[in-house]
């Protein structure tokens, strides 16, 4: 098991950590909100983006980014605008830009936008991915807190002058930052993943919010640094290797979990 | 307007409010001062409109009419309930923590609810802090919710009763702390009962509601059978001699 420590290897690790992290503490607030299935249709909206984008040879990371801010958007209006749980017509726009994406998107780069490929990141790119990551995860210890409340009581939270509507918004357009960035990692069909089991498993665990945050970013570096060496060694393609290695962590997480109920 | 017994200016003075939602009446015309240091208890069926008139006079809702605090009031809100799932990993000292309040009066705040001199902040972590918000008992949470709103001494605490999960014996406590609270620094009280037991006993003003004004003074003066009648119709019998 030679694993070949050479540049590209060792910018996917740091490129996957800071995703990984950004990802995870995004998660645990998304998992909160009881929005893991918006986290995976948004993932599956960015596919379109992308088709698009290298059709016309765009940036594909802008590509997704646009698709995913229309798609935060559309569920940011159906969220203030009813209190019906937006389960449904998230459903609808997750298989509807799947089947729109697979169309659109060039064959030759299809089985990279729909899986990802992290081993592919430029120098570039990484910077990038790097920066956004470690602006997402500032700005998110910042609003986390209000996150919460605004979950908890939002008549609370907006009594004590908390912008609850603006918030959220700024908080579905970092989940969509995240997700563009994390297309790279996992792909569109898996990002869904290593925004939420990372969080599922922590929550599993964590008895407060700070270690419920901390495990979350922990899990997600894990998650990503596990599957990484995994694809490297066995040549198994990165993405379906970090969402293996996440799910992995989160039926360790399980057991502790159950352990706890007995006692 | 309200009656002024002291000749202060009232901390409050609502004049002919109304909200509506789309076409729906839910408050008409509503007027009312609230005199400070006073416990004013809102009372009214359900669907009165009693916490859309909360939500409104803390500027959660757009109304017409006339709210006027006093200038530079300071406003604790006490929420009928929280959505906290039993598996949620938030801990009361997390919850307090949203308060964005130094240590010492987050301490101060609890030290209010406490019966007894006795916690030390070791007992208060192992008995409070570290809980999850979702195992406390209905009493329990009511405790930490005011304990939140009395953080940073308000002025006025607008207290929404929630209707069923407390046990009497932990409503007593509620209600003694809140008439502490109100000796202790002039504590000026809004409440929504649904117990006219506590009004009676805890109010000095009582405002019955039903979309609009029913009544408005002193519980003994107004509460009387017709007001009740025309507040909760036919119910009155079982409200009244209610368990």
């Amino acid at each position: 098991m030679a694993i070949n420590l050479d540049y590209n290897l060792i910018l996917s690790l740091i490129v996957g950590i800071f995703v990984g992290a950004a990802s995870g503490y995004l998660g645990s607030v998304m998992v909160l909100r009881r929005m893991s299935l918006v986290g995976d249709a948004l993932s599956h909206v960015a596919l379109p983006g992308i088709g698009i984008a290298l059709t016309y040879k765009i940036n594909p990371f802008l590509g997704a980014f646009v698709a995913l801010a229309l798609g935060v958007i559309a569920i940011w209006s159906i969220q203030r605008k009813t209190t019906l749980p937006t389960e449904a017509v998230v459903g609808l726009m997750f298989t509807f830009s799947l089947a729109i994406g697979v169309l659109v998107t060039p064959e030759p780069e299809l089985l990279e936008a729909l899986f990802g490929d992290i081993s592919k990141v430029q120098s570039v790119d990484g910077i990038f991915a790097v920066a956004l990551s470690a602006a997402v995860l500032m700005i998110m210890s910042l609003i986390r807190d209000k996150l919460v409340l605004g979950l908890i009581s939002p008549d609370l939270a907006k009594s004590q002058g908390v912008k609850t509507d603006k918030i959220d918004l700024l908080f579905l357009g970092l989940v969509a930052i995240i997700v563009a960035l994390g297309v790279k990692v996992v792909g569109t069909l898996l990002m869904g993943s290593l925004v939420i089991i990372p969080a599922a498993a922590a929550k599993n665990i964590a008895s407060n919010l700070r270690t419920y945050g901390l495990l979350s970013v922990l899990f997600g570096i894990l998650s990503v640094l596990i599957g990484v060496f995994l694809s490297n060694w066995l040549n198994w393609p990165p993405g379906p290797s970090i969402v293996l290695a996440s799910s992995a962590i989160f039926l360790i997480s399980l057991e502790s979990r159950i352990q706890t109920r007995i006692s | 307007m309200g009656s002024t017994s002291n000749g202060m200016s009232p901390i409050l003075q609502v004049k002919n409010l109304n909200v509506r939602f789309d076409t729906l009446k839910v408050l008409n015309d509503l007027s009312f001062d609230v005199e400070k240091g006073n416990i004013v208890a809102i009372i009214g069926p359900n669907g009165a409109g009693k916490t859309v008139l909360f939500r409104t006079l803390l500027g959660l809702i757009p109304y017409e009419g006339k709210i006027e605090w006093q200038p530079g009031v300071k406003i604790g809100y006490v929420p009928q309930k929280l959505s906290v799932g039993k598996d949620l990993p938030i801990t009361v000292r997390d919850f307090l923590g949203f308060k964005n309040a130094p240590k010492g009066e987050l301490l101060e705040a609890l030290e209010v609810l406490g019966q007894s001199g006795h916690h030390s902040e070791h007992h208060l972590s192992h008995h409070l802090l570290d809980r999850k918000m979702g195992d406390l008992s209905g009493g329990e949470l009511q405790r930490i919710l005011i304990a939140y709103a009395v953080v940073g001494h308000p002025d006025v605490l607008l207290f929404d009763e929630p209707t069923a999960g407390v046990d009497i014996g932990g409503e007593e406590t509620i209600y003694s702390i809140l008439e502490k609270l109100r000796k202790k620094s002039n504590l000026s009280i809004l409440l929504i009962s649904h117990d006219l037991n506590v009004v009676y006993r805890y109010a000095n003003q009582v405002l019955c509601i039903n979309k609009e004004k029913i009544c408005y003074g002193s519980p003994k003066d107004v509460l009387n059978s017709s007001a009740l009648e025309q507040l909760y119709g036919t119910e009155v019998g079982v409200y009244h001699h209610g368990h």
